[in-house]
Order: C-alpha cells, then structure tokens, then sequence
C-alpha cells in the first residue's frame, strides 16, 4: 500500500496527464454519437446567454441582408396565397388539420469552418422545442436539433457528418441522402441514388417525403456536377440554395405526427 | 488571491471570450480562426511538474469546447502541449542553468521564441484537427488546415508576445 502510494506521488504528474487526456478523449467520443445528451454543448445558459447578448449586439450588421430575405419570402407568399386565394376562403380553420408547425427562432452563433458543425438557436424547451425537430430557413434546410436546455438549443447543421438528411429529385421521386464531405461549405454532397434515376446538371434537389423531420419538398440545392459509370452514380455534387455561412432568422419545424408515425414503425418491430 | 493568480485568472477569462466572440468567427480565406488563446499556455510561470497548470490548462481547453460544441478536442490538444512545454523549452534553449522562477520568454531571442510557439501550436493544431476530422482519408485536409492555421496563430501569439508580454512588470 505504502508503496503504491509513493508510486503515484512520484509519477503524479503523468497520471495527471493520462487522467485528463482519457476524460478529454471521452467528451471527444460522445460528442461524435447523435443520439447521447451531451455533456459539452453551448445549448447551456452561460455559454447560450453570452452569444445571445452579443449576437444581438451585432444584429445591425445583417439588418439589410435580412429583411430582403424576409421581403422575398414574403413575395413568394403572397403569390401562393393569391393562387390559393379560394382554396382558403372555403378552407376549414381546424389546427389540428395541420401537419407541421413552425417556431419562430434566430441562430445566435454559426459555425461553417469546422468537420462537423453546430448552430446555436435563442430558443429551447421553454418554446416546445424538442430534440429530431428540423430547422429551416425561407431558402432551404438548415439542420436538425439535437440538445434542448430551457432557453436555448443546439442543432447539427447540414455541415455536420451525423445529419443525414433524406432527399430526393424535384422532378422524380427517387431519393438519396444528403451528406457533407467537410471540405467546402457551399457543396454538400448526394448518396445513394439509385442508377435508373434520370440525373442531369442544375437539378433541383429537394427534402425527401421519407424525412419524419422536414415537410415534403423544400429545396436544398441543385447538382452542380457528378459522375456516373454503368452500376452507380459517384460524387454528386449539390450546391447549396442557402449560403450557410450567412443565416440568421430560421424556424424550427414540429411535426404534429411524429410521435403517431414512430408509434407505429415501434409496433412492427 | 496573489497578485500573480489573480492576474492569471484576469488572462485566463480575458483569452477565452476573446477566443469564443472574436477569434472564432475571422474566417480567414473561409476557414482560417487562429487559436489565440494558447498564449495562456505559453505564458504561464514555468515550474517543474506542475500539477495546477495541467488542470487549469484542461481547464482552458474545456471552455473553448463548451463554446464550440467540439466534445474534448481542445481540452485533449491544449493538456498536451501542457505536459510537454518544459521539455520542448529545454531542448530548445538547450541551456544548463535555466532559472525557472526568472525566466521571461520575451526577453528569449526571436528565433527561440518563434521555435517554442511553433513546436507546440503545430502540435496542438495536428491534435486538434486529427480529433475533428478522426479518419486518414482527410489526411490531406488536416495537414493543409493545420500549418495553414498554426502560421496564423504563431503570427498572432509571438506578435502579442511581443506587444503584451511586458518585460520587467511581472516576472515570465
């Protein structure tokens, strides 16, 4: 005993070491498996409240570039409405008629730089955010939350390796899954596509309806190129409909079903 | 507190929220954010075996991963290039009677300086970004982000040495 004692006052200082390395490669691992509450993340009231306050300290900066989104997809909604205008006159007003909801939510710190990139959202389980709820902006998806606190949230962007995304052509309904391959922020890329699906560069890529997360049908981007040999199509290429190193207002998406559709694939098993 | 842990701990706070609210969000050529806060490391009081600076050190590198939503990368990179700055620093100042309570790398020659910053930014980085990236078919990623980020960090670090690191005040 006296001697284990003695052994580790003397190489204290290296046990120390190999301590804390193990505990950091730990935090390291966790944070790389979607589904486990996390421990590190910035969804928590100290780090979340101080990217708050400077974020809005430094809103002023994007206000232009914001309200003409805001007035563009204004635009785009009105026109919709105008060509529903009679569909919504006679429509029913049932809520429970809706499918999806949307929170209203702002990204208060981005990140685009990193492998595997998170965003941190002003609201959380206060605002009936839950984790698996998908976030979108007016132009495309944005990502999918993965750790609530009270106030604030994280969300993997679609930057990240662990946010998979189901996706499909606009045109046809075969589908794929989105991924990122960490190298360019304004290309992600498709897999998965089966070889009959008629391809061509400038497709619309759009939100597939196998997603439990995100309506059908918002845009993700356009292939911008791929390759293609007699069993499979490789590297397909999708640029971005959004510049993800600029989002500000977003809304996160609640599935009103979800739980039912879950309930359900749970009772096949 | 003394006036040197209270003025640790001024640093300590000083370099994280520069870190997290300025470094972070430079995006240099798209992707460049120089780790700025290593300079704590480089700075601190030498002393052999220290047991504190590794902890306080773990310390550091946790607050920049609950910032950044990276697990434990840094606090892996920034413990270390801790462990290993003293012997890093002797072999570089190659020199017999190094006293460690006086010594001030500011006042060490800029090519020494320049070493010692170097060694360990470059392997933080090289940790920091095998740890992001954890798979040998972005070998070439990692390599290109981590000396392109470390030159921008050193500059960043032996400039604030320079301009900070005060020669007679404190003793470093």
């Amino acid at each position: 005993m006296q001697q284990l004692v003695s052994f580790i006052e003397k190489h204290k200082f290296v046990l120390l070491f190999i301590l804390l390395e193990v505990l950091a490669f730990l935090f390291t691992i966790q944070s790389k498996s979607y589904h486990k509450s996390q421990f590190i993340n910035s969804a928590n009231s100290i780090t979340g409240g101080l990217f708050k306050n400077y974020n809005s300290f430094f809103t002023f900066t994007s206000l232009k570039s914001e309200n003409d989104r805001l007035h563009l997809e204004n635009t785009l909604l009105r026109n919709a409405l105008d060509v529903k205008s009679d569909e919504v006159v006679s429509l029913q007003k049932d809520s429970t008629s809706q499918k999806y909801t949307y929170i209203a939510a702002k990204i208060i710190r981005n990140s685009y730089a990193h492998r595997n990139n998170v965003l941190t959202i002003d609201k959380g389980s206060k605002d009936g955010l839950t984790i698996d709820m998908g976030v979108v902006n007016s132009e495309s998806i944005i990502g999918i939350v993965n750790n609530v606190s009270e106030n604030y949230a994280t969300a993997l962007s679609i930057l990240n390796e662990k946010c998979n995304i189901n996706a499909r052509l606009k045109n046809s309904s075969y589908f794929g899954s989105l991924g990122w391959d960490g190298k360019n922020h304004k290309i992600a890329q498709l897999y998965d596509i089966q070889r009959q699906a008629p391809l061509k560069i400038g497709d619309t890529i759009v939100s597939g309806s196998r997603s439990m997360l995100f309506p059908d049908g918002i845009e993700i981007g356009t292939v911008s190129s791929f390759e293609a040999d007699s069993k499979k199509y490789k590297n397909i290429q999708i640029r971005l409909a959004t510049d993800m190193s600029n989002v500000g207002h977003v809304y996160v998406v609640k599935n009103r079903d979800k739980n039912e559709i879950k309930q359900l694939e749970k009772n096949n098993d | 507190m003394t006036r040197l842990n209270s003025l640790l701990a001024f640093r300590f706070v000083l370099l994280v929220l520069l870190q997290v609210l300025v470094m972070n969000n430079i995006h240099f050529l798209g992707y460049l954010n120089p780790n700025l806060y290593l300079l704590f490391v480089f700075l601190y009081p030498l002393k052999e075996k220290n047991t504190t600076f590794l902890w306080v050190c773990f310390l550091l590198g946790l607050s920049i991963d609950f910032f950044s939503n990276s697990g434990g990368i840094n606090a892996a990179a920034t413990v270390c290039i801790a462990y290993v700055r003293l012997k890093v620093l002797k072999v570089i100042l190659n020199r017999k009677d190094l006293d460690l309570k006086l010594f001030q790398l500011r006042s060490e020659s800029l090519m020494s300086i320049l070493l010692f910053v170097g060694t360990l930014t470059f392997l933080h980085h090289f940790i920091v970004f095998s740890l992001e990236y954890y798979s040998w078919k972005n070998a070439d990623t990692i390599l290109n982000k981590t000396w392109t980020t470390s030159i921008f960090t050193l500059f960043l670090c032996v400039l604030s040495i320079y301009l900070f690191g005060k020669k007679k005040t404190f003793n470093f």
